[in-house]
């Protein structure tokens, strides 16, 4: 082999980086962590079924910010035929009342930064 | 012009650029006159060594190849894959993004598609494909793999003798792969089974005989320098004294052959003369080491190496203690990039300096041999030439970098310098033609001749379209270059597509404008031309 | 024809994850076994792809000067695109790898009337390609945030960054919308310059549709189909933890996304696609312009025949004294 030196030394970073995430995931131990959720409430039912609330809950609390600012329309009908006021902080935080216990961990675990609390005065965390 | 050729300039413009909608993979050429060159002479392949000697031309259905031709060739291309990197990594690495296809000057004068350099490299690489790759194997034609067929073979050899190896191509590609290492590969494989071209091997065969590609024998040699010291005394009135062969002199000086036998090359042999004598260098021509030019760059790295030994053999057995070269572009691209990795070390030198101001040529410093644009500019630096440009006054100059000054070393200002202090008038050409994007000739790598004058005047029509710019615009009549292909070939060039303009060397018109001491007052200049004021004189 | 060959090629691909993850139910062959062997094949590949170009020589020096020389010490010399020292080469390569510098200086040719030949300025294939490679780049890097727990900080950033208009939600990322544009014009090229239609060959096309199909699965996946980004997360962070689990519940468009990179991983290697490694190694972009300053070794220089001097006096000895010429052996 000619110009080993270098050519090794290119192979070895090129390797690294690759498989940076396996190494990473080693370093911090957390490989198998999975987010915890706590929700305080006696409901039994969100205002959509769990798996849509899931994979799409930003579809539908960005449809419900344009429905009230723009259209000033505040009332939502879910599938059941049940109404909710369309609101982040009085429906939507009634029930997930804790951010950092709820919304925060799955985000952070997803590396999902949402822009709500541009605008919304973040809830006061209650002490538990 | 041996051969007539009658076509007018707007029919050899009427170019399709377009290619045709069917693949690229059907091999089939026709050798058609004026765009091919001939077999090698028998004699010429065997005074070489060189296999396959034989009587066939291109234009023959039987090429008479040796019976396992075939093997031969793959054999030939795995040994080399394994020995130049460049050609292995460029076979496998190109993305066809298309962007050296107009680059090409054979391509944008002739629109055969398969002279885009992409192309071009595809010959061979879907050869490759085909015996080294496992995606050529399984897929085939898919894969852009094609079998190796005699017909594949002929369409190398058209194409192979349709590239100049002037590497403009690789300027603009993202990788950097240069067509030229492809071309010389290319060359290399068709030559294991004899199939080259005269004006290339018979050259070839001269220099290793006589040491020059013109056959020039010793006392031919001193016969031309002695002509040239007479006419030279004739115009400035002081006789030189070059010597030859000549042991104990500071510099050893090699020139391409051409200069002291081609026109208009001449007139700068006899500036170097004027320009030496003037400085009082110390300095010996070799009538061995009479050719700086070597043809072997155009048919194998071997060749090149066998003609290029003699410049070493000879500055170690005259002990000069460094070398100059002269005007010369594919010769200077062997002197930078090969010959003190295929000849050296030239242990036996010093590093040059210049015993005039003193300079060290720092970037000679292991090779030993420095380009006389470099030293000439040197000496202009430091105040040792005086100057009268008006005597170049007659001439509205361009200059036209040549392939492998440019891009294979990157001698751009140190001729511009020069030129600048030497003559009143000098006029860029288009940006996009000049200095490392500088159009080739159309005629280097060894094809320079009569009979494939079509491909060539097409080859240089982007280079004589850009002449005919200046020439409009400025009134340019004159075009310089550093390069004995460029002076033998482009007069024919810049005539057909410019007309009217001249093809100079660099030193020609140092020569003109120089002022030397003890000189009688000027009539004319180096060609013998009255200068301006001085047309009754005579 | 090339073109519908591998538009069909990269169909078949999507079909069968489609059918394997969706009906047949092999997740775990979508899910881990392909990526694994890919990556395998992705790695391994491009090391010995580079091991075998390195175990062949440069032999010679071979540069391509795109500037003027280092030469006398009072001329400029093009430090970049002519470097003599191993730092302009560093400098060279930087400009080349991450800006494209060759490309950039790309120009179109057009034949005018008169004859007249002008060179236009052409910095679409520059601007298309660095749009394409960058945003590539770009993209790769935000995906470790499926890939590693917790999520690099620099990750987190370049998202931010790459979703700065806050457009929409969830957020557009500029990348997506660049690797498409990108793509798409490095599609259409080859189509419509019948220059480039003619030197595609059927592995260009399909490296292009395996891309765009890979591109398009994720917009789709982000912005309308949805996945379960927390079940996708603890798939490729099993993966990367050697944790395999295949939650339930993720769609089959995350297997056809997973299963399309899984291909480009293992022909990678196989494919031009190696210019990524390659450019790196092209031996007249990596030297400097020194040849005349340093010997450069050719490692097989083997000794050849050549005419010597003596050769040369023998044959011409009469002629040489006849002209007065010095000769070594009277």
């Amino acid at each position: 082999m000619y110009d080993a030196g270098k050519i090794i030394t290119g192979i070895i970073i090129f390797l690294v980086l690759m498989t940076s995430p396996f190494w990473l995931n080693i370093a911090s131990g957390k490989g198998s962590y999975k987010p915890e959720i706590k929700i305080a409430t006696e409901e039994k039912q969100c205002v959509a079924d769990t798996d849509y609330m899931k994979a799409a809950h930003m579809d539908l609390i960005y449809e419900w910010r344009d429905q009230v600012v723009r259209n000033e329309k505040r009332i939502y009908t879910s599938s059941n035929g049940k109404t909710y006021n369309m609101s982040l902080t009085k429906t939507c935080m009634n029930c997930h009342s804790n951010k950092s216990e709820f919304c925060d961990r799955c985000h952070s675990y997803v590396g999902v930064t949402p822009y709500c609390w541009d605008c919304h005065v973040e809830p006061k965390e209650v002490v538990q | 012009m041996s051969e007539r050729f009658d076509k007018k300039p707007d029919e050899l413009v009427q170019i399709d650029h377009k290619p045709p909608r069917k693949s690229w993979m059907d091999p089939k050429v026709e050798f058609r006159r004026g765009f091919f060159n001939y077999s090698a002479n028998p004699k010429s392949v065997e005074y070489l060594g060189l296999p396959y000697a034989r009587k066939w031309q291109p234009t023959d259905a039987d090429w008479k190849l040796p019976p396992n031709w075939k093997e031969i060739i793959l054999d030939g291309l795995r040994e080399r894959i394994h020995r130049f990197r460049s050609l292995q990594l460029f076979m496998d690495i190109c993305v066809r993004c298309g962007a050296c296809a107009d680059k090409c000057h054979y391509f944008i004068g002739s629109g055969d598609p398969k002279n885009m350099p992409v192309m071009r490299a595809e010959l061979l690489r879907s050869v490759y494909r085909k015996e080294y790759t496992a995606a050529g194997k399984i897929m085939g034609e898919m894969a852009g793999a094609r079998e190796l067929t005699v017909d594949v073979l002929k369409e190398w050899f058209y194409y192979f003798f349709q590239c100049t190896e002037c590497r403009r191509c690789s300027v603009f590609c993202p990788y950097g792969i240069d067509t030229a290492e492809i071309t010389m590969v290319g060359r290399e494989l068709l030559n294991l089974v004899g199939c080259d071209i005269d004006w290339i091997t018979t050259p070839a065969a001269n220099c290793f005989r006589t040491g020059n590609h013109l056959g020039i024998q010793p006392h031919g040699f001193k016969d031309s320098v002695e002509f040239a010291i007479d006419d030279l005394e004739s115009i400035i009135g002081i006789k030189t004294a070059p010597s030859i062969n000549r042991k104990g002199a500071e510099i050893l000086f090699v020139v391409p052959s051409a200069d002291y036998f081609g026109d208009p090359h001449y007139f700068g042999f006899l500036g170097y003369m004027a320009l030496f004598h003037e400085i009082g260098l110390d300095y010996t021509f070799s009538s061995f080491a009479s050719e700086g030019g070597n043809f072997g760059l155009f048919h194998s790295h071997e060749m090149m190496k066998r003609l290029n030994s003699k410049i070493y053999m000879e500055a170690k057995r005259l002990k000069v203690k460094w070398i100059i070269g002269a005007e010369c572009g594919h010769m200077w691209r062997v002197l930078h990039q090969y010959m003190d990795t295929m000849n050296g070390p030239a242990d036996f030198l010093e590093e040059p300096v210049s015993p005039i101001t003193g300079t060290k040529f720092e970037n000679a410093k292991t090779t030993k041999m420095v380009h006389i644009a470099e030293f000439t500019a040197d000496l202009i630096k430091n105040g040792k030439l005086k100057f009268d440009p008006t005597r170049n006054d007659a001439y509205k100059v361009t200059f036209h970098d040549s392939c492998n000054p440019a891009r294979a070393m990157g001698l751009l200002e140190e001729p511009r310098y020069v030129l600048k202090n030497v003559c009143n008038y000098f006029y860029e050409m288009p940006e996009n033609t000049i200095k490392e994007q500088t159009f080739c000739c159309g005629s280097g790598s060894g094809l320079g001749t009569d009979e494939n004058l079509e491909m060539r005047l097409r080859g240089g029509f982007p280079r004589g379209n850009a002449v005919k710019f200046v020439k409009d615009k400025y009134g340019v009549n004159m075009l310089c270059c550093v390069c004995a292909i460029d002076k033998a070939t482009l007069p024919a060039v810049v005539d057909y597509w410019a007309g009217d303009v001249g093809v100079c060397a660099l030193h020609e018109l140092v020569g003109n404008a120089l002022i030397m001491k003890g000189e009688k007052e000027r009539d004319t200049d180096l060609r013998g031309e009255p200068l301006i004021g001085k047309e009754g004189g005579k | 024809m090339n073109i519908f060959l591998s538009l069909i090629a990269v169909l078949v691909l999507i079909l069968i994850a489609w059918v394997g993850a969706g009906a047949a139910n092999l997740q775990f062959i979508f899910g881990m076994i392909m990526p694994i062997i890919g990556l395998m094949l992705f790695l391994g590949g491009i090391v010995y792809r580079v091991i075998k170009w390195a175990r062949a020589p440069v032999p010679f020096h071979i540069p391509t000067s795109c500037g003027q020389q280092k030469s006398l010490t009072w001329m400029q010399s093009s430090k970049l695109d002519n470097p003599s020292s191993s730092l302009g080469v560093i400098g060279r390569m930087l400009l080349e790898v991450l800006f494209f510098r060759s490309l950039f200086r790309n120009t179109k040719m057009e034949l005018k009337n008169g004859p007249k030949l002008v060179y236009g300025s052409a910095k679409y294939l520059w601007l298309g390609a660095l749009a394409f490679h960058w945003s590539f780049l770009i993209i790769v890097i935000r995906h470790f945030r499926f890939f590693t727990e917790p999520i690099p900080f620099f990750v987190n950033f370049m998202s931010s960054l790459d979703g700065f208009f806050q457009i929409g939600v969830p957020v557009l990322y500029l990348t997506d919308a660049l690797i498409v544009g990108g793509l798409t014009y490095l599609f259409f090229r080859r189509v419509v310059i019948p220059q480039l239609r003619y030197i595609s060959l059927f592995s260009d096309y399909f490296i292009l549709f395996n891309i765009l199909a890979i591109v398009i699965t994720g917009i789709l996946m982000r912005y309308f189909t949805k996945v379960d980004l927390i079940l996708v997360k603890q798939l490729t962070l099993g993966f990367f933890s050697f944790n395999p689990v295949i939650p339930e519940g993720i769609g089959s468009i995350f297997y056809i996304h997973l299963f399309l990179v899984s291909a480009l991983l293992t022909y990678f290697p196989a494919s031009k696609l190696v210019h990524m490694a390659g450019v790196f190694l092209s031996p007249t972009r990596n030297l400097a312009n020194n040849s005349r300053m340093k010997r450069h070794i050719n490692p097989w220089n083997y000794p050849v025949k050549v005419h010597t001097y003596e050769e040369y006096e023998d044959e011409f000895r009469d002629l040489m004294k006849g002209a007065g010429l010095p000769l070594e052996k009277e």
